[in-house]
């Protein structure tokens, strides 16, 4: 028995609009609505629709017997909430198959893991919430962004409460190993990784139609023949692949819907099952621990984390921007609270990348240069309103125990303004009992009595306000 | 070889890319190259390539003794090679003013009368063409055109032009007509037409409607720089320093230097701006940054040459320049050459093949202004821009623009 463990990511970032370092201090929105409605909507239609779409009727034709999961970042949920909810509504229909598997992720597809863990857990578990809420689905296994992945990160991924995490099964660290088990972490022997098969994978993501690849062209079968020709012992395969593959990458033309859709028929004739990652931890012994001391990730060639932060660009940018964590997480400004969010984003890193020079796949921008010289300025606004709301020369220890006895009396108020409508309420009430107290029985001042020997207690000074109000009240309701 | 300026007499750019086109060409191996210009003065790098000064070449007989020409001209030319240009008169231009020894006077420099240079400079072209043994013919920019066409008429050898700029790129559209005329002449001559930026290459075929199948793009290189420059010592002012380095004219955009600097003074008083340089506009623009009320930031040291150029550069913190139009532009590589980041206009032809330097419209001052900011605040963004910036330069080396001319040559040469 072998399966396949497919695993889609979807992601959009919130481009920054051109914001330039005068407009620092004068101009609080940072996005480019209108190129982020574009793209989300275009890649919507060409590519995310058709699909999932796809995926529907893959699992109703073969009864649910084809499954696969989606990892969404909560910032995609975002954006299709306001450019494409017809893609929420499907996505939704496809968790309603309950074959598709919806997996965690960072909120903000943040690198929050390698550098602030308790960003790193509130955002999955932000993201959790979003993806229960939207289509209702709770999230058991974790893909961290690029599916970056350590020893260090193990034990706090398992304390979180998932059994299982997805990384690239980097060849520096397998070695000789093959990515098609299900290993333990070295750190947190708990906890299960799958890794995803590098090269079954950019079979599909990049090479589908390349007419110059010896194998061109890949049909199902062929593909399905491949899976089955691993050796036996190896049972589990994790393909791992942006939605937009199909119909983005791999254009529509290219027959990359019909090869998708494909896949079970074959797949049934050779014995091939497909799995969820919660399955396949489930179902699965780990056969080895796998220890993976440096960071590794799915960026193309090194398989570290060199694309996001691998120059003095992107660790000043890091540097300047998780400086502020401890602070804005002290906040309940909302908007500076989304902002933190949407510029963690690490696409806006992947941008100031300069392995690639002027070939920066996807980067709106021209240069790498122009990427930083953009996000520090829409930065250091961040941080000037940071600054705005709790100054910099209180540290941060100082401003916790400030705020903890601002909320302690926040909370304190808020108790006693509930007494006094409690007691002002009572009060009413005992006013027209005792008008009428000529005419009704005797048993309504007994009760009016008891509730003013607990008004008493708490509060002296509440009393005469609230007395002070109760004649209007009572005037009101004679009215 | 025909061009006007040979270092270390230079005027421009065009004197330093032409010898160092040379330069490499030679480094190429198996060549002999004859470079003639208007007026040698003795000191020039002999090394690589014969030099012939046009003001040495006689165009009327003269009988005088070998002695006579050792002492006169000795120092810049062989007496053995005056004889045999002499022995290859092909007219008589007694007409014209003529020294004691049957040569023309020039002046090596960019004269009122310089279209008489001109004409007077193919006439010598003659007698050299007709003297010397040579397989094809190079002219550098338009000033050499008419003797290249010359050269070529004389000997039926091939003639490739090298265009360094066009009357285009210096007027800002109005151009001259009778430059245009000059122009569009050497490249209906021509066998093939060199570029030095594909932005040129679209002037040449659209403006001057010449069949693109002749024109091909050799980018400009940069000769490494010597120890000693790299090593100048300066003091630094305490503020940051912005640069721009060139001739302050139309084409260079001064303008739009001068805005951008406002506009980061606005936010930053951190920082000195510097217009190194003269020319037409540089009145105009002291008054305009006085009018922007930022003189006593913004410094016109004047015409920087030699070593001065290299000390201004040590001292700067961002190179800039915003030129409208700007058909190569060497300036940003050797700034870059200096550790100095460059914020370069996207209509310099140098921006097609620099990749760690910031490119912006000329007019968006704005982007500009941010640029500069951004160098200038931000350590990360100076200290990845100036170390990427020397390795990429690093590479781009003469010996690889020379072969792409002698891979032309071959071409033209098989016809």
């Amino acid at each position: 028995m072998k399966a396949v463990c497919f695993n889609f990511e979807i992601h959009q970032p919130f481009r920054l609009k051109r914001y330039r370092f005068f407009d620092i201090g004068n101009d609080h929105y940072y996005y480019d609505d209108f190129l982020n409605d574009d793209i989300a909507e275009r890649i919507v239609h060409q590519s995310y629709i058709p699909a999932a779409e796809t995926l529907l009727r893959m699992i109703e034709q073969t009864k649910g017997a084809f499954r696969c999961s989606l990892a969404i970042s909560g910032e995609a949920i975002e954006q299709f909430e306001q450019y494409a909810p017809e893609f929420n509504d499907l996505l939704r229909k496809l968790a309603d198959t309950g074959k598709v598997e919806f997996l965690a992720t960072p909120y903000a597809h943040s690198l929050a893991s390698l550098i602030d863990p308790e960003e790193f857990r509130n955002q999955v578990k932000v993201q959790c919430e979003k993806v229960k809420e939207t289509y209702g689905a709770t999230p058991k296994v974790l893909r961290n962004t690029e599916l970056i992945y350590s020893d260090e990160l193990a034990p706090q991924i398992l304390a979180m409460g998932f059994k299982g995490v997805l990384t690239e099964g980097a060849k520096h660290i397998l070695g000789w190993k093959s990515p098609d088990y299900v290993y333990s972490a070295a750190s947190a022997p708990q906890l299960k990784v799958l890794m995803r098969n590098a090269k079954l994978s950019d079979d599909i993501a990049s090479r589908f139609s390349d007419t110059s690849w010896a194998e061109y062209p890949l049909t199902a079968d062929k593909y399905i023949d491949w899976i089955a020709a691993t050796p036996a012992e190896e049972q589990i395969i994790n393909i791992g692949l942006s939605l937009d593959t199909f119909g983005g990458l791999q254009p529509a033309g290219t027959g990359i819907f019909q090869f998708l859709e494909a896949l079970p028929r074959f797949a049934a004739e050779k014995g091939v099952e497909f799995w969820t990652p919660s399955e396949a931890v489930k179902k699965l012994k780990p056969v080895d621990t796998i220890s993976i001391t440096h960071p590794i990730s799915s960026a193309q060639e090194a398989c570290d984390t060199s694309a996001w932060m691998g120059n003095a660009l992107q660790n000043e940018a890091l540097d300047k921007l998780y400086k502020a964590g401890e602070r804005v997480r002290l906040c309940e400004d909302r908007r500076l609270k989304q902002d933190w969010w949407y510029l963690q984003d690490a696409d806006h890193f992947f941008y100031m990348s300069t392995k690639n020079m002027g070939g920066a796949a996807f980067s709106p921008y021209e240069t790498p240069y122009q990427a930083f010289i953009n996000y520090m300025n829409v930065l250091s606004d961040f941080l000037v309103r940071v600054d705005e709301q709790y100054p910099l020369s209180i540290d941060n220890e100082e401003l916790n125990s400030l705020l903890t006895t601002i909320r302690n009396q926040e909370r304190e108020i808020a108790a006693l303004t509930r007494e006094k409508e409690l007691m002002s309420k009572n009060l009413a009430q005992y006013n027209i009992e005792h008008r009428k107290e000529d005419a009704p029985a005797a048993d309504a001042p007994k009760a009016a009595k008891t509730t003013k020997t607990k008004k008493a207690e708490p509060k002296p000074k509440d009393a005469p306000k609230a007395k002070a109000k109760t004649p209007a009240k009572a005037k009101a309701k004679k009215a | 070889m025909f061009g006007w300026e040979f270092p270390p007499h230079i005027l421009g750019g065009l004197g330093t890319a032409s010898y160092g086109l040379t330069q490499g060409m030679a480094q190429c191996g198996d060549m002999d190259i004859t470079f003639v210009i208007p007026k040698p003065w003795g000191d020039e790098d002999r090394s690589f390539a014969q030099i012939i000064g046009a003001s040495q070449v006689p165009v009327t007989w003269r009988d005088v003794s070998r002695e006579y020409v050792e002492q006169r001209i000795g120092k810049v030319m062989d007496p053995d090679l005056y004889f045999r240009l002499r022995d290859h008169l092909y007219a008589d231009f007694n007409y014209l003013r003529t020294n004691d020894l049957g040569c023309l006077e020039f002046s090596g420099r960019y004269p009122d009368n310089l279209l008489e240079e001109i004409n007077n400079y193919s006439i010598t072209a003659g007698v050299i063409a007709r003297t010397l043994d040579f397989d094809i013919i190079h002219s550098h920019d338009w000033l050499t055109y008419p003797a290249g066409i010359h050269a070529k008429q004389v000997t039926g050898k091939p003639l490739v032009i090298h265009v360094h700029a066009t009357d285009y790129d210096r007027s800002r559209g109005n151009v001259n007509p009778t430059v245009f005329n000059i122009e569009r002449d050497g490249m209906l001559h021509a066998d093939h037409i060199i570029t030095v930026s594909n932005l040129t290459r679209n002037t040449v075929i659209e403006k001057y409607g010449i069949d693109p199948a002749k024109v091909t793009t050799v980018h400009n290189a940069v000769v490494p720089l010597s120890q000693e420059l790299l090593d100048v010592e300066v003091t630094k002012p305490k503020e940051k320093v912005v640069t721009f380095l060139g001739r302050i004219t139309m084409q260079k955009g001064p303008e739009y230097f001068v805005e951008a600097a406002a506009k980061v003074l606005k936010n930053n008083r951190n920082v000195r701006f510097v217009m190194a340089g003269s020319g037409d506009m540089m009145d105009k623009m002291i008054d305009l940054a006085a009018r922007r009320g930022i003189s006593d930031r913004f410094h016109f040291p004047g015409f920087q040459k030699g070593k001065q150029v290299y000390e201004m550069l040590k001292a700067s913190d961002v190179y800039i320049m915003p030129s409208v139009s700007e058909p190569f532009g060497i300036s940003p590589l050797e700034a870059m050459q200096m550790g100095v980041p460059s914020i370069i206009s996207k209509q310099s032809g140098c921006a097609e093949i620099l990749d760690h330097v910031i490119k912006t419209d000329y007019w968006d001052i704005d982007a500009m202004a941010d640029a500069i900011n951004a160098i200038i605040t931000s350590p990360a963004m100076y200290n990845t821009m100036r170390k990427e910036g020397l390795e990429e330069v690093a590479k781009i080396t003469w010996d690889k623009a020379g072969q792409k001319v002698i891979d032309i040559y071959n071409k033209v040469l098989a016809r």
